[in-house]
């Protein structure tokens, strides 16, 4: 089977935005057009992360899921302030495949066994941010990389596999929308302990990077900074392009 | 009307937004009246076998209508992804017995495979047989995207519609009379999704 290889975008309640290292969300676009694009150049997979500081009463913003699911003629994943069973059914029903949890399961991991019991393991991901420690090593931060969750990104994949995660997406903070390659050594250092598929993410920028992360151990690459940036002067332009690997 | 059986599992919405988007009438429903007048069903799922079988028995008036529909008033139906799987007769993933439409059992895969659940993009052979829905439209490059733990093992081989491979061989899609499964999401394959649909449409209605 060909490796997926999935754009992670970023929403904000006033559209995409692309960020540096967690930081500084830069707008790349409108999401249903992005959708739309990606629909005509047969995508593998979406992700959405929703990653707006201020969250609704309810938790998740339903609309923006609703637009983007009727649009989305390609399996989605999305992941941003859901800490319910009851906000994951109401999300799964308006055409969602996957349920990506991270910050959550930090604090309740039983939330991933208990969609993972509801719907299967296939349909729930827990998204792992890790960064450098300063001395040597990597740390699992939750929160938009703002709380030190203190277990190594071993520890925490193993934990999501144990509650039922069907898949980790692996995302290094210091790789963010960089387009420097992925961090081969934060992927060794989990692929070959897993059981379930992981998506490297965070760097990726080009046929090599991709390949270099599969030999790293990856089953799926994701990528954002690449499918929306275009050239040295980062010009915003969604793509996809027809990549063989 | 096409009726996509809302059992209280799996990813209705995408496939209502796929048919609509494909041009035919369709409608999410549980009621019992509809889905036994109904032309067409499609049988999604989600989720796992023992709460699939639970969710279709919970409501006897709502099982009762979907085999009238199915088994005597031979409405054609769709089973998609844990939908075929609960047309079969067993599943390792459960105790409970499944619907039993077809002569089939789901078995897990083995670790020996691979990374589980499949998870991704395969291309499917298809196996035309004088009595299965033609695959004419079907475009020979058409991939399909897949995500399940478990497979189906057809015990009559003139059910199997089509086959993919993940380690081992498995049953794509059935396609017994009115009965039709298929273990991809059609409705999350685009292109060749819709041209699946479109096929499937074109020759049942």
């Amino acid at each position: 089977m060909t490796p997926r290889l999935i754009p992670i975008l970023l929403l904000t309640n006033n559209g995409l935005v692309k960020t540096l290292n967690f930081q500084s969300p830069r707008y790349v676009g409108d999401p249903i057009n992005a959708v739309k694009i990606f629909n005509t150049k047969e995508v593998d997979e979406l992700v959405f992360l929703d990653i707006s500081k201020e969250r609704h009463s309810d938790g998740p913003n339903y609309q923006q899921i609703k637009e983007i699911a009727s649009e989305a003629f390609m399996p989605f994943g999305y992941g941003g302030g859901i800490t319910t069973l009851q906000q994951a059914e109401k999300i799964f029903s308006i055409g969602v495949e996957k349920i990506i949890i991270n910050s959550s399961f930090w604090a309740n991991p039983r939330l991933v066994s208990s969609i993972a019991e509801k719907f299967g393991e296939q349909s729930v991901v827990v998204s792992i941010d890790v960064k450098k420690k300063m001395f040597g090593g990597y740390s699992v931060f939750s929160h938009s990389g703002n709380i030190n969750v203190t277990l190594s990104p071993l520890e925490a994949a193993l934990k999501a596999e144990e509650y039922g995660a069907g898949e980790i997406i692996l995302n290094s903070i210091d790789k963010d929308g960089t387009l420097s390659g992925y961090d081969l050594d934060l992927i060794k250092s989990v692929a070959t302990h897993l059981k379930i598929p992981l998506v490297a993410s965070g760097g990726g920028s080009s046929i090599e990077n991709f390949k270099e992360a599969l030999n790293a151990g990856a089953d799926a690459l994701a990528a954002g900074a690449f499918f929306v940036f275009h050239g040295k002067h980062k010009a915003i332009l969604i793509t996809y392009p027809n990549v063989k690997l | 009307m096409i009726i996509i059986v809302d059992y209280g599992l799996g990813n209705i919405g995408s496939i209502e937004n796929m048919i609509s988007h494909i041009g035919l009438p369709a409608q999410i429903s549980n009621d019992p009246l509809k889905i036994s007048e109904a032309k067409a069903l499609i049988l999604p799922g989600v989720g796992k076998f023992d709460q699939g079988i639970t969710n279709l028995e919970e409501n006897i008036s709502f099982k009762k209508a979907l085999i009238t529909s199915v088994l005597e008033k031979k409405a054609p139906i769709l089973g998609i992804c844990l939908g075929m799987q609960l047309m079969c007769k067993t599943s390792e993933e459960g105790n409970k017995l499944g619907l039993g439409w077809i002569d089939a059992t789901v078995k897990k895969f083995p670790p020996e495979v691979g990374k589980i659940p499949h998870m991704g993009w395969r291309e499917v052979s298809v196996i035309d047989n004088n009595n299965k829905i033609k695959s004419n439209e079907l475009s020979s490059d058409g991939r399909f995207y897949f995500v399940h733990s478990y497979f189906v093992e057809c015990h009559n081989t003139q059910d199997v519609w089509m086959k993919a491979n993940y380690g081992i061989n498995f049953v794509a899609a059935f396609q017994k009379e009115n009965i039709t499964g298929v273990q991809f999401h059609p409705e999350k394959s685009h292109r060749y999704g819709i041209n699946f649909f479109k096929n499937y449409f074109n020759q049942i209605l």
